[in-house]
């Protein structure tokens, strides 16, 4: 199962393919090229032994490839230094080491309130028409930067992109957003777009990932890995398993797509004793804006959080549209407080988290009972919704500092009274809070 | 064996050659049965005794003091050697004398969990919950601070990352009831997503003959398991594998009665072998519904089996707060049953002072449903300080974050005298107010945020800092306008 073939064509030309499924009787292959031309009788078979393997070597940086791993930047083959299975093996939790870097991205929805660490798997669910593709391309511009004094000095960096089922012109801006960032001499790109082959597609972040564990964990970088679009991923695998005929699962997607995705997203992290680091940054399309659609729900039982772009925020012009709410970065707690970020970290994304949500519900209050219905206290928290979403989320384009989006935090509480501030320790309110 | 964990590499769970300190139990004469102890040696603070697997007969000879794995611990009439250790298969259920209720809480260390919910020694629980709920977080919360003897936990099928936080975290972290590294009484089945799946549904077997194994010794122990949702799926995949009839959402038509035969290895029993031991094993299990449904089959056939539902919310998890249990949903049905416990070593209030707790936060929802409609101003004085009180108790009561110093477990009496306090500030505003004292002063009152910080300070010292606050509240009715 999964052993990569190669149909051997009468005239002498060859394509590939791979075992889907097997009988006593019967192996089904699947092409990865065009099936066109191929004749029953006068084809010939040869099984490889092997699933598809990748061919290493440093000299991938700045390499662009197709979604099976032919160079498509009219270079040469890569002269490998080894050759790798796409499919991966576990990393053992006992090797594991525990993520632990803070890495600025310099957006104040992240950084102060869902922060990234290096090591960390966390998706972006977009909307169909939502920028998650600028987001994206701010992190990388930023995480690229290296840290200010935070945390360990700034390693080797590198870039790698898989495009799954993305347009050429998609592919395409967000290549230029690598070169813009300064990015491009250490990026790998793997492209399947939009009208390359569908079960390729399956392989494509496999490629992707085995070149950033090569690069993580043989020569130490700190290697983004940037999916999208996971939803296009999903529905190939969704194609795959109707053609196989197989029992299908909710909407239609087949059960087994929580084992699949794991075996993609767990490949992030950090191993004992090595000193690269994988991140994953995957992005998906949520059908109809559908947070509990299986593609999202299934992604965020498996990542280590999500960051949630809202249409609300969009359509009232608000940039970077993140909704915190249903946001999570699940190894914040990891990468902050004292001598990693600020001592008073973890209270004022608590605090500034507990009045937002308690705003946005008198929100909804207000549109009934009118501002005159609502106690003063209530009115302030109110309008502090406003102002956190108008400049603590709405920061537009330009990155902050951590120090930045901290105090732009404390400065927004400084719309509530004091005393009300009681998921900050006493001393942190008394030194931040000021007069 | 490497970072990577590869195909086809054996290895054993038990080291045969590290030498233990070896006290018998038995001497010549004596007849063998399952289940009898036949000594004990120290494993770290921890006295592992050793008992009969399949092995009969009078007892000849003894083994004493040093020995190994790979060494006889005694020798039969029959000539036959007697194995310090014996190999059970996990899918069944280890044998016991017989079978009792629970009645003892298992305390938890988490508020509304003991308070509200509480679970007994023996009894089974499910916590289901939407991704990002905070399932994880509240199995590892109780792992930390259950007072048990033995934790077996379970990772099946989530993150490998969450392993490693335990491998990590535990060995540095105190056993609640010894003092000594909490790593000595915790075991790990580690299965995460992206290993086999076929390991996948053997892990919760493994896991709780482990926890059988312990109990066997006379032994409180404590089974999580993380998530039992994916060793159902993993149940589903090799099912539909099989080309078996799928039933409900493509689970086998036998999955309810595998949950239940689950569930049902757990419980209260006196073990086999002499001297009447009891011991028991908990299961608390991590529920993970595909989009946050509760009425997928796997919640479902759970819940019927299980005596407790800790409900998870996707609104409180968002707005942080934090166990993001839901009180409307939640329910035990061992409360009953332990109140007596608590009575005897907290307070002869306790079941009084739920009632009057539950009662405030069903009159909140139905105030809230009247604010929604017509705004506060229409509420009268004392409803509006039952808005106040019942926020605070969910706010400074019912919240506890896991990653709080002073807050992370709250022993019964710290959570006792928290409630106390909060009450005797209700008791004081309805005093205020039956003065004649405006709602508006009442409702300015001080501390409001001592209350709110209360949960912030040291265990040590709590009872007395509290009792001083309780007293400061209670003078300030007496002292009137
Ligand atoms: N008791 C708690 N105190 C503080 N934070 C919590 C608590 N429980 C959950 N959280 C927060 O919620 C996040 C998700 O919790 P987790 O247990 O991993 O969810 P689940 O297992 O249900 O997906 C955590 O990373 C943490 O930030
Ligand atoms: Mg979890």
């Amino acid at each position: 199962m999964g052993e990569m073939v190669e149909v051997l064509l009468p005239e002498g030309s060859a394509r590939r393919g791979q075992v889907i499924e097997f009988s006593d009787r019967h192996t089904v292959i699947q092409i990865l090229e065009e099936s066109t031309g191929i004749g029953v009788r006068s084809t010939r078979i040869r099984f490889t032994g092997s699933p598809a393997r990748i061919p290493l070597s440093p000299d991938i940086l700045g390499r662009r490839f197709n979604g099976a791993g032919d160079p498509v930047d009219g270079l040469p083959p890569v002269l490998p230094e080894k050759w790798e299975s796409i499919m991966g093996t576990p990393i053992n939790p006992v090797a594991r080491d525990k993520p632990s870097h803070f890495l600025r991205t310099g957006i104040s929805a992240i950084d102060g309130l869902n922060t990234l660490v290096r090591g960390q798997k966390l998706p972006i669910f977009s909307g169909a028409g939502l920028p998650a593709r600028e987001i994206a391309g701010q992190i990388l511009r930023n995480a690229g930067a290296g840290e200010e004094g935070t945390g360990e000095a700034g390693g080797k960096f590198a870039v790698v992109f898989a495009a799954l089922g993305i347009t050429y012109r998609e592919a395409n801006s967000f290549l230029e957003e690598f070169e813009q960032g300064g990015a491009g001499g250490h990026t790998v790109v793997y492209l399947n777009l939009a009208d390359d082959p569908t079960i390729e597609r399956l392989l494509t972040p496999r490629f992707a990932l085995t070149a950033a564990e090569y690069l993580a964990f043989d020569h130490g970088y700190d290697v983004l890995v940037l999916l999208t679009d996971m939803t296009s991923y999903c529905d190939s695998l969704r194609e795959v398993a109707t053609a196989r005929e197989e029992i299908p699962g909710r909407r239609s997607y087949p059960g087994y797509m929580y084992t699949d995705l794991a075996t993609i997203f767990e490949r992030a992290g950090r191993i004992r004793g090595r000193r690269g680091s994988v991140t994953q940054l995957p992005i998906l399309t949520m059908p109809d804006d559908d947070i509990t659609h299986p593609i999202p729900d299934l992604t965020g039982y498996i990542t280590e959080g999500q960051i949630v772009l809202s249409r609300e925020l969009h359509r009232k012009g608000i940039y970077p549209p993140i909704d915190v709410l249903p946001s999570l970065s699940r190894l914040m707690n990891l990468g902050i407080g004292p001598g990693k970020t600020r001592e008073d970290h973890r209270g004022l994304a608590d605090q500034l988290y507990a009045c937002y949500a308690q705003g946005r519900d008198l929100r909804r209050l207000e549109a009934i009972v009118g501002e005159e219905g609502l106690l003063e206290s209530d009115r302030r928290l109110r309008r502090f919704a406003d102002a956190f979403e108008r400049e603590f989320i709405g920061q537009g384009p330009g990155g902050r500092s951590l120090e930045e989006t901290l105090d732009a935090g404390w400065k927004l509480l400084r719309l509530l009274p004091k005393d009300q501030l009681t998921r900050i320790r006493v001393e942190h309110v008394l030194k931040y809070y000021g007069e | 064996m490497g970072p990577f964990i590869r195909a086809w590499k054996e290895m054993y769970g038990l080291d045969y050659t590290k030498r233990w300190n070896f006290t018998p139990a038995i001497k010549p004469g004596d007849e063998l049965q399952f289940g009898k102890v036949i000594g004990q040696v120290q494993e770290g603070a921890f006295t592992h005794y050793i008992l009969c697997g399949s092995e009969r007969g009078k007892v000849v000879g003894v083994a004493s003091g040093s020995v190994s794995l790979d060494e006889p611990f005694g020798e039969l009439e029959s000539g036959l050697e007697i194995p310090g250790c014996h190999e059970w298969p996990v899918r069944m259920p280890r044998p016991y004398k017989k079978k009792f209720a629970p009645s003892t809480p298992l305390v938890t260390g988490q508020r509304i969990i003991d308070f509200l919910f509480p679970l007994a020694r023996g009894g089974a629980a499910i916590i289901p919950g939407g991704f990002g709920t905070g399932k994880t977080i509240f199995e590892q919360s109780v792992a930390k601070f259950a007072d048990v003897d033995i934790v077996v936990y379970v990772g099946c099928g989530e993150r490998g990352n969450e392993m490693t936080e335990v491998l990590t975290d535990f060995p540095e972290l105190e056993d609640p009831c010894t003092g000594r590294p909490l790593m000595e009484r915790t075991v790990l089945v580690v299965n995460t997503s992206n290993m086999p799946v076929a390991a996948r549904e053997a892990s919760v077997y493994t896991g709780i003959t482990i926890a059988e194994y312990y109990r066997d010794m006379g032994y409180r122990v404590a089974l999580m398991a993380d998530s039992i949702s994916r060793w159902a799926e993993a149940l589903r995949e090799i099912s539909s594998r099989l080309e078996e009839m799928p039933g409900e959402e493509g689970y086998p038509t036998y999955l309810a009665t595998r949950l239940a035969g689950f569930y049902e290895r757990g419980g209260r029993v006196v073990c086999l072998g002499d001297g009447g031991r009891e011991g028991t094993v908990t299961i608390v299990s991590a529920v993970s519904p595909p989009g946050g449904d509760f009425s997928e089959p796997v919640t479902q056939s759970s819940q019927r089996i299980a005596g407790v539902l800790w409900a998870l919310d996707p609104d409180l998890a968002h707005r942080r707060h934090f166990p993001a249990v839901d009180w409307r949903k939640s329910y035990s049905l061992y409360a009953g049953t332990v109140d007596e416990w608590f009575r005897d070593h907290v307070s002869a209030e306790w079941p009084a002072l739920r009632g009057e707790m539950m009662g405030l936060l069903q009159r909140e929802e139905e105030l809230q449903e009247i604010v929604q409609l017509v705004g506060i101003e229409s509420l009268q004085d004392q409803e509006r300080i039952v808005l106040l009180v019942s926020g605070m108790l969910r706010e400074d009561f019912l919240r506890q974050s896991a990653f709080s110093e002073n807050d992370a477990a709250s022993h019964p009496e710290k959570t006792y005298y928290m409630l106390k306090a909060i009450l005797s500030f209700h008791s004081l505003c309805r005093e205020l107010l039956g003065k004649g004292i405006p709602v508006e002063k009442v409702l300015a009152l001080p501390f409001r945020e001592e209350l709110g910080r209360m949960k912030e300070l040291p265990a040590e010292g709590f009872r007395e800092e509290a009792l001083a606050l309780i007293g400061r509240i209670e003078a300030e009715g007496r002292a009137g306008p």
